[in-house]
């Protein structure tokens, strides 16, 4: 399941709406990911996250469908959120649910790593210097990467 | 004619969120419509300056610049996404 919503969300109802009733889950993995205070040198008061409707959830969907493929997944979900968030806030919760543990951790770790690389949202950071966009990270390309296969 | 839509600092140099413009003569792939948007003013050259940075998706998919664009398309320019 995906959702790309403004509203907080509830981690541990979230967790427990995937595996209630669901007796072959053996293992859940969960990564959430939340706003940091500080940006290289500069605070950050808050951030907007900015997307694009109507691609967010083609791309989403996509990402989900490939783990669904490649791992044996009894359920799995993305939530991310859109609008102004402050330090400490929740932005995005990726979860994957498999017979096995194996599976479940490898699932969660490429959802999080493909969705930083191929969702169209863009953080616009307020900090202490003034408005700027996040740029985005090699590492984030080079980490997505690692799930390609050869 | 074809819809065009601009998001984060793209859309803030071209100074607009989208439009919907005649499909250029001279244009038949996404390289093509780059081009012929830095030649559009100011906003639009500083927006596209760095062809390499600027990505594009087409009808809502992630496209590479060889990507054929056809009379009807939603164009989309955006900066390497920063979700997560």
């Amino acid at each position: 399941m995906i959702r790309v919503q403004a509203e907080d969300f509830d981690v541990g109802q979230e967790i427990k709406n995937m595996s209630d009733g669901n007796h072959a889950i053996g293992g859940l993995c969960s990564f959430v990911g939340l706003v940091r205070e500080m940006a290289g040198s500069a605070d950050i008061g808050a951030m907007t996250l900015e997307h694009y409707p109507g691609m967010t959830d083609k791309a989403l969907e996509k990402i989900e469908a490939e783990a669904n493929e490649r791992w044996p997944l009894e359920s799995s979900l993305i939530i991310h959120r859109y609008g102004r968030l402050e330090p400490g806030d929740q932005i995005v919760l990726v979860a994957a649910a498999s017979p096995h543990r194996q599976a479940s951790f490898e699932a969660c770790h490429f959802l999080i790593d493909f969705l930083k690389t191929k969702a169209p949202f863009w953080k616009l950071e307020d900090t202490s210097e003034g408005p700027k966009w996040v740029d985005a990270r090699s590492s984030d390309d080079a980490a997505a990467a690692r799930w390609i296969k050869a | 004619m074809i819809n065009l839509l601009y998001f984060a600092w793209v859309r803030e140099r071209v100074g607009i969120a989208n439009e919907e413009i005649a499909m250029p003569s001279d244009v038949s792939t996404v390289a093509d419509l780059v081009a012929w948007q830095r030649d559009r003013g100011e906003g639009y050259a500083e927006a596209f300056a760095d062809g390499d940075v600027v990505r594009v998706a087409v009808n809502q998919e992630h496209v590479e610049m060889g990507h054929p664009i056809q009379n009807g398309d939603e164009i989309a320019f955006f900066p390497p996404v920063t979700g997560g």
